[in-house]
């Protein structure tokens, strides 16, 4: 069975339909690019995903659970998938590893000595084991953004959702995110990610899909993808871009 | 006329008896002030994300009507309103929950402000972690939203410390109170006032200093960051 599976998800704000019906599946330990232009409705769709926005119909079926907007507490569905975003969002007045150690302990329910463990063996993963009691605002960005990620990892999430992670970074500091990120796909985790990074989305990807006006207007293998696009709307997306 | 402060020598007593008074009302007021002011705060804030209840409304209208009326009436209305009703009380009770009142009123409003500013992203990095609304409250919102509004705080605190002098219009017996005593038995109002205010002032100033102190290590995040 599909890890992820989106059935007709349709979701407005006012007036404005972002999305207008959605089908797509998710393998366990597939990595998913989304790409379009920006108000196709890339981050709508993932941000549907953990419910930070509710769908107004269709299904998400995630894992075990059946996200219908209502009865789910928001520690049962954390317990499932993860997010990172663009603005990497950690807790100022925290350092490092109290920001990696706070949902654990607090959703979880994990003893501390215990969360401490697997924050450690998750700042290690993404190379920050140095500054666990850094604040972040002591750190670069690129850092926060991989402080971020231990941080949604902490909570060994099925699937990690990622909302264009590296969009607020400087050019120099791309680099070091999406190493982790490739890491993490290496190591056999489930990545569903909307990025501008369209070389990262080829090489890495299993599947791209691209999106168009609140559709899935084209997806499959990232290089039969970009090398021959089938509509005019993803020929003429990849070559703005590339 | 002389200042001439060796008459005040025989009245030591009074004068600290009436400095303890103010200080504990102040230190007192302040820690349930505070924690008075994050429950009504926290309270208004759901009535914000979900829409206004009962009890919601009715702190709202505890800020409005505190913010509203002065300070003495409130006192009087406590010390000479509630006997009447045929609850009896006494006037460091009256005193001291007339302060509290008012102290945890103004200061959650200025809470509010810092609460209200919590961007977006902490709120939703917050849910993604499963944090429940209490959760991210405690967890997430209230440090940086007490460190956001602190110097407000303060000088909050310090306005209700100076303001405590009223309390000796229902005989509290505070350091104004003190004052009044000694100047109606030496009639030496000038030295007598003289000495009080210069304790106000240092009182204002090393409560400054005590809460400026807390700050630095409640809100080290702030210091030596870039971003």
């Amino acid at each position: 069975m599909a890890l992820v599976s989106v059935n007709d998800l349709h979701k407005s704000f006012g007036e404005l339909e972002v999305l207008k019906g959605i089908d797509l599946t998710v393998e366990a330990g597939e990595v998913v690019s989304i790409i379009g232009r920006s108000g196709s409705g890339k981050s709508t769709l993932l941000r549907c995903l953990n419910q930070l926005e509710r769908h107004d119909w269709g299904t998400i079926q995630l894992a075990d659970q059946r996200l219908d907007g209502a009865s789910m507490t928001p520690g049962e569905l954390s317990q499932n998938v993860g997010m990172v975003f663009q603005s990497f969002n950690l807790f100022p007045h925290k350092t490092v590893l109290d920001n990696v150690m706070l949902a654990p302990v607090v959703v979880k329910q994990t003893p501390k000595s215990e969360a401490r463990r697997i924050a450690e063996e998750v700042l290690a993963k993404v190379g920050m084991s140095e500054k666990v009691d850094a604040y972040p605002a002591q750190l670069s960005g690129g850092q926060q953004q991989r402080v971020a990620i231990a941080r949604a990892l902490a909570m060994n999430p099925k699937v990690l959702l990622c909302d264009e992670v590296t969009s607020a970074l400087d050019p120099e500091l791309v680099g070091e995110v999406l190493r982790v990120l490739e890491n993490l796909a290496k190591e056999g985790m489930t990545l569903i990610l909307v990025t501008h990074e369209m070389r990262f989305a080829r090489d890495v990807s299993d599947r791209v899909v691209f999106m168009h006006q609140g559709r899935i207007h084209e997806s499959g293998d990232p290089q039969t993808l970009f090398s021959q696009p089938e509509t005019p709307e993803l020929a003429q997306f990849i070559a703005s871009v590339i | 006329m002389t200042l001439d402060f060796s008459t005040l020598l025989p009245y030591t007593d009074e004068i600290v008896t009436g400095l303890v008074t103010t200080v504990w009302l102040t230190v007192v007021t302040t820690l349930i002030g505070l924690s008075l002011a994050v429950v009504v705060a926290y309270v208004r804030d759901g009535a914000r994300e979900n829409g206004a209840n009962i009890v919601s409304r009715l702190l709202g209208g505890y800020v409005e009507v505190i913010r509203n009326t002065p300070f003495i009436v409130q006192l009087f209305f406590l010390f000479f309103g509630l006997p009447a009703l045929g609850v009896p009380i006494s006037a460091t009770v009256a005193a001291l929950i007339a302060m509290i009142l008012n102290l945890a009123a103004y200061t959650a409003e200025i809470l509010r402000a810092g609460i209200e500013s919590t961007t977006r992203g902490q709120h939703e990095a917050a849910r993604a972690l499963g944090l429940s609304r209490l959760q991210r409250f405690r967890h997430v919102v209230l440090v940086p939203a007490f460190s956001r509004v602190y110097p407000s705080l303060i000088s909050q605190c310090i306005i209700v410390m100076l303001g405590s002098a009223v309390v000796s219009q229902i005989s509290v017996f505070d350091l104004t109170y003190a004052a009044n005593f000694i100047q109606s038995r030496n009639f030496r109002g000038f030295e007598v006032y003289l000495v009080v205010t210069a304790i106000y002032l240092l009182l204002a100033i090393g409560l400054r200093l005590l809460f400026e102190a807390v700050g630095r290590r409640l809100f080290a995040f702030r210091q030596g960051g870039s971003a």
